[in-house]
């Protein structure tokens, strides 16, 4: 009987059954695909956060307790430390990005030397932040250091920079700033680049003035990226440590601590892995919460446009 | 009358711009100027920026022996390929699957893979070297490299460029019989090339620049990358010299730079594109 009937019936199986099929076929393919990245990520990402909520709400015994968030509560040095990060994120974002804003603009516009200027800008960005350290360590060097010389030359006393608490997280918040402005720089360039050109015409047509169009016009336009790299800026305030390890170990009396280098500290020299990992969590709180006003921000983008 | 006044003004008021531009840019130049300076000469010649000044190698030569510079390039140059690789084999497979299987559940992955956009394994330090401890692998490159092969920012990147290439393309090569698999090797990979490019410079120059993680994990100079060595030079107790500090600072870091003085258009656009380190 199967060999008289044609091959209708078979077709007609084939077509109700294989969307089915199909999708299990797809959704076991699809997993498969993903499944090297996936454990990799679950296993250094996922599973590290899961982790540190666990060992939060756990006290020395391994029983459910509360005493690592009244640590938290009590930890003066905490309290600085995360004090410390905000004051270095308010100071290095806003003025690197006032920095880079005037970079793109000279860049951008036609000016003498263009291609030196942006590469001059752009080239701390490539540096690694320990190298970018270790020259201005010097720099600071209390006495002798490039910048002492400097003062000394315009009949000012010398200063020891890293090791007065007044001036050690100033003195690091120079070298991010100095670091970071050139890298914010190309998204104001992308900004002023993607501007349609009768937009300026416009405004001269009008007879503004160049600091009328920029106010009105240019800035306005720009705040996507403004939000975009304010947000940057201060995610990246949460997670760079390199400049602090070798201009000031966090010194002096954790005056230019942040909150990732208390973390390692807590960690790999008082060897508190509970409290550790209760910090941690609240700089992956924090983190998620810098990540949620990006994608607001993100969102807004596109009514600009 | 008014408009040759008018004219100056903006002349002088573009030539008062160009001069901010430029005292910028030197600043913004000078420390690395002044290292790489001091690093091609003697103690005396330091601060004395003369062209007579006598060019030498010594501090090079003594840097180098100092501290073992050479294990620690084989190490960086190791580790970035490495973790390059990784990244680029896994990211492709998942990119391909997020951007073109319709499977079940891939929402649900997909957010789970961009946590790790926002968190990534080297802030979560002291958990994973408590896992980097119990695999037995405290001291390797491995384990510096391990937790990043796999990379939500690549899969990001190549979900996006992948979904931007045609369908007739995927559905022309399905015709000729190709695989799924053939699919993605013979037409994807080939058109998200500029992406791959990208990702890799950026890539590349924050693996070479890492440094938290390293640190945590590795105890020995055998598996320490080019950063950790340097901060570990800079911070002996019995201090450096700065000539010798300079030529150790641009011994690590010449190579990323002179690929970037040659590239440097390509690195901007990287940069720009990706948006990340």
């Amino acid at each position: 009987m199967s060999a008289t009937l044609p091959q209708a019936p078979t077709r007609d199986a084939d077509l109700a059954e294989s969307p089915r099929r199909r999708a299990r076929r797809a959704t076991l393919g699809g997993w498969a695909l993903i499944a090297p990245s996936l454990a990799i990520i679950f296993a250094f990402t996922l599973y590290p956060i899961g982790l540190s909520v666990f060992d939060s709400f756990t006290g020395q015994g391994g029983k459910l307790s509360l005493e690592q968030f009244s640590a938290m509560a009590d930890d003066e040095i905490l309290h600085k430390v995360f004090r410390n990060n905000i004051v270095f994120a308010l100071f290095t974002g806003p003025i690197s990005i006032v920095i880079a804003l005037a970079m793109a603009l000279w860049v951008n516009g036609r000016i003498r030397g263009r291609g030196f200027l942006r590469l001059a800008f752009f080239t701390p960005t490539v540096l690694p932040m320990v190298a970018a350290a270790s020259i201005w360590l010097y720099f600071y060097t209390p006495g002798y250091g490039p910048i002492d010389t400097l003062m000394h030359a315009i009949g000012l006393p010398g200063h020891n920079w890293l090791g007065d608490p007044a001036t050690a997280l100033p003195s690091i918040m120079v070298v991010t700033i100095w670091k970071e402005a050139g890298f914010f720089m190309i998204f104001y360039l992308a900004g002023l680049q993607n501007m349609p050109p009768e937009l300026e015409e416009a405004s001269m047509l009008e007879g503004a003035s160049a600091w009328y169009h920029f106010r009105r016009v240019t800035l306005p336009l720009l705040m996507p990226t403004t939000l975009f790299v304010t947000v940057v800026a201060v995610t990246t305030s949460f997670k760079q440590v390199e400049h602090i390890f070798v201009m000031t170990r966090g010194g002096p009396d954790n005056a230019s601590s942040l909150l990732l280098f208390y973390i390692y500290k807590v960690a790999f020299t008082f060897y508190d892995q509970h409290y550790a990992a209760i910090l941690t969590l609240v700089l992956v709180l924090t983190l998620l919460l810098l990540a949620f006003l990006q994608f607001r921000f993100l969102e807004k983008r596109t009514h600009y446009q | 009358m008014n408009e040759p006044l008018s004219d100056a003004a903006a002349r002088a008021g573009q030539l008062l711009v160009t001069a901010g531009a430029w005292l910028c840019a030197i600043l913004w130049l000078a420390p690395l100027l002044y290292a790489v300076w001091a690093s091609f000469h003697g103690a005396a010649d330091e601060t004395r920026f003369s062209l007579a000044a006598p060019w030498t190698f010594a501090n090079y030569i003594e840097a180098w022996h100092a501290a073992p510079f050479g294990r620690y390039y084989l190490n960086t140059i190791v580790l970035v390929i490495g973790i390059l690789i990784g990244q680029l084999v896994l990211s492709t497979l998942a990119a391909y699957a997020f951007a073109m299987v319709d499977f079940r559940g891939s929402q649900f992955a997909f957010w789970l893979v961009l946590v790790q956009l926002i968190i990534a394994p080297d802030v979560l330090i002291t958990e994973n070297y408590n896992t980097m401890a119990r695999l037995g692998l405290v001291d390797t490159l491995t384990a510096i490299g391990l937790p990043f092969i796999a990379s939500a920012f690549a899969i990001f990147l190549l979900r996006q460029t992948f979904k931007s290439i045609p369908k007739e393309l995927d559905e022309a090569a399905e015709l000729e019989g190709c695989s799924r698999l053939q699919r993605l090797w013979r037409v994807y990979v080939p058109l998200a090339r500029p992406t791959y490019v990208a990702f890799a410079l950026v890539s590349v120059s924050a693996h070479w620049n890492t440094f938290l993680w390293p640190i945590v994990v590795t105890n020995r100079p055998e598996a320490r990358p080019l950063t950790v060595g340097l901060a570990i030079f800079a911070g002996q107790e019995a201090g450096v010299s700065w000539a010798t500090l300079s030529a150790a600072t641009m011994i690590i870091v010449a190579p990323l730079l002179i690929a970037f003085l040659i590239f440097q258009r390509q690195f901007v656009q990287s940069f720009m594109r990706t948006g990340i380190r």
